[in-house]
């Protein structure tokens, strides 16, 4: 989603190209992390320093050629839902913060030299001018007129390298029952929210004033995929999805409050061209490690039935965590603050943090670390990258937590940003000294 | 299992909250008759995972039961709200909330009364009992 660095070594190219080549990249000295790390625990070598304390209800945020830190929020400020965060001394806190576009929403990205951002029902994408971004120019909609929806609205956004552009358009239900999360209510079968719902389309990312219809559904069966983006080591595109909410609170007789807490999984998804990864007939099963039928299509927790043909996910983590965003790490182009090889082509997962483990106490509310295989699948157990974000070893209710991890973005140096959906604080981690 | 269930659903609150004894027993939860136990069983069961433990619901998407003016106001709208469910945009004390808020109307009169008059006095509020013939009535007129 934050690939700025095929871009910016292409800026940095015809820049300074006779004379030296690093000239507009930002300088190599580094801000000194804050003694607190912001409140974070990091891995040994890694330092983070707080570029902001808040800019409002913050979700994803790319980061420029030049430095400048882009925060796309869900709830307007001031009337504006992009911020500007510029640190222009290089101490690592934002010492300007401005604000631009009159939507709000989800998805930010930097490709083919324009900042794309979309609302609920919108893509829209700013020109840009030597990797600085035309704030005050007229955005170009690239894709319109889509359903204001309640549930899972966040049309999250991927670009790729050959001028396509991925949307989410999450499914607005949790089950496809005929009355949503409503107890003794079937599923509908077949679900004709997947027409429009619960997958990824892709768009020419070029073109102007795209309908839904004129994007193609690239795959389906996905609940809701907050968490986007193309890797670019293996050309392909990776999401996660927010599995379904409420197996014990509808279903009592099948599934304990403790199961319920942890099934679904959340699933990490190589996501090809045509896949089906099986919602809302189907949830991965982690402990099964199977696509199980759901209830409300006579799933009795166990029973695989039409499930067996699904697609899998290549990585599985407990139930209702809420993988908000996906970041394939590339490594920093000026190496400043590139972090160790074996981060490199990696992903790193944002949980956001969950609500459905009640009544037992909530997960996530942390940032992962997923080693990546030149198979495009993970080669290692996940790691936790970054925690502390809530405040607290124990969070009973998502509200107690005094920052939730909601957006990644890779700096040209090589930093790794972090944005938070609470008061909207933004990290920036280091490595080294 | 619907037993087992509440029986879960108690035991996360602790049995020494509830009970007179200081060396409560496993009795079964239906034995308690108090409007506010009965009360507290069904919000655990049916509204717990949305609304939380505590009532303070979950930022954008369900909202907190702690004063708003649904919970405080007018009981006929309240009575609506899990009689018919709520799926649209309303502002609940400033702000809106995202997810849907499924009918309950397959609670009984008597059990809706008890959850609402549960919710109006807990998570700080203080508003008067919600009585199972007013249920009756608004469901009655939904028909
Ligand atoms: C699936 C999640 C979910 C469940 C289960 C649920 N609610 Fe709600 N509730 C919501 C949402 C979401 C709204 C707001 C809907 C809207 O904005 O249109 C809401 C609104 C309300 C409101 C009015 C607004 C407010 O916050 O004061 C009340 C009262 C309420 N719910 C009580 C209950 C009670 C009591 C139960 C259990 C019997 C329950 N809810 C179960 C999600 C849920």
């Amino acid at each position: 989603m934050k690939k700025t660095t095929l871009f910016s070594a292409l800026i940095g190219l015809s820049l300074a190209a006779p004379v030296s080549f690093s000239t507009d990249t930002p300088p190599a000295r580094k801000p000194r992390p804050d003694a607190d790390n912001g409140g974070l625990t990091l891995p040994q070598g890694f330092g983070a320093v707080v570029v902001s304390e808040g800019v409002g209800k913050a979700r994803h945020t790319v980061v420029a050629p030049n430095g400048d830190v882009y925060v796309k929020l869900d709830r307007l400020e001031n009337g504006k839902g992009i911020v500007r965060l510029q640190d222009t001394n290089n101490d690592g806190k934002a010492d300007s913060t401005t604000t631009f576009g009159t939507f709000k929403g989800t998805g930010i990205a930097i490709a083919n030299g324009y900042l794309y951002a979309s609302s609920d029902t919108s893509v829209y994408r700013y020109s840009m001018k030597n990797g600085v971004v035309d704030e005050s120019s007229q955005p170009q909609t690239i894709v319109t007129g889509l359903t204001l929806q309640r549930q899972h609205a966040s049309k999250s956004i991927a670009l790729d390298d050959a001028g396509k552009l991925y949307v989410n358009f999450g499914a607005p239900s949790n089950s496809c029952q005929e009355k949503d999360r409503t107890k003794g209510s079937n599923g509908q079968d077949p679900c004709p929210i997947l027409e429009n719902y619960g997958g990824i389309w892709q768009f020419d990312a070029n073109k102007q004033n795209q309908r839904q219809s004129d994007g193609m559904r690239y795959a389906t069966g996905i609940r809701n995929a907050v968490a986007l983006d193309w890797n670019p080591a293996t050309k392909q595109l990776y999401a996660l999805q927010h599995g379904r909410d409420m197996l014990a609170t509808l279903y009592p007789e099948m599934y304990t409050d403790a199961q319920s807490a942890e099934l679904p999984s959340e699933e990490f998804l190589l996501v090809k061209k045509g896949a089906d990864f099986g919602w809302p007939y189907c949830y991965f099963d982690g402990q099964q490690d199977k696509k199980i039928l759901a209830p409300e299509f006579g799933g009795d927790g166990k029973k695989q039935d039409r499930c067996a043909g699904k697609d899998r996910p290549i990585l599985a983590f407990p139930g209702h965590w809420a993988p908000n965003d996906l970041l394939f790490y590339t490594g920093g182009t000026g190496a400043a603050n590139s972090f160790p090889a074996k981060y490199k082509n990696g992903a790193f997962i944002c949980f956001h943090g969950s609500w459905n483990r009640a009544p037992l106490k909530q997960g996530g509310y942390f940032v992962a670390f997923v080693p990546m295989g030149k198979d495009g699948k993970p080669s290692g157990k996940y790691e936790v990258f970054a925690e502390g974000f809530a405040g607290g070893p124990e969070i009973m209710s998502p509200g107690d937590a005094k920052a939730r991890p909601v957006g990644l973005a890779q700096g040209t140096d090589g930093s790794l940003y972090i944005t938070d959906s609470v008061k909207g604080k933004v990290w920036r981690i280091m490595h080294g000294k | 299992m619907k037993t087992i269930l509440l029986f879960i659903g108690l035991s996360w609150v602790g049995w020494e909250a509830w009970l007179p004894s200081a060396h409560p027993t496993r009795l079964p939860a239906f034995k308690s008759e108090s409007v506010a136990d009965s009360g507290k069983v069904i919000y655990d069961t049916y509204c717990l995972s949305c609304h939380q433990a505590n009532g303070a619901g979950v930022p954008r998407l369900n909202p907190p039961l702690a004063k708003t003016d649904w919970v405080l106001g007018d009981k006929t709208r309240l009575i609506g709200v899990l009689l018919n469910g709520l799926d649209e945009e309303v502002e609940i004390n400033g702000e809106t909330y995202a997810n849907a808020m499924p009918a309950h109307n397959f609670l009984t009169d008597k059990q809706i009364a008890d959850v609402l008059t549960f919710v109006r006095t807990n998570f700080g509020n203080q508003a008067s009992a919600v009585m199972p013939e007013e249920v009756k009535e608004v469901r009655s007129k939904k028909k």
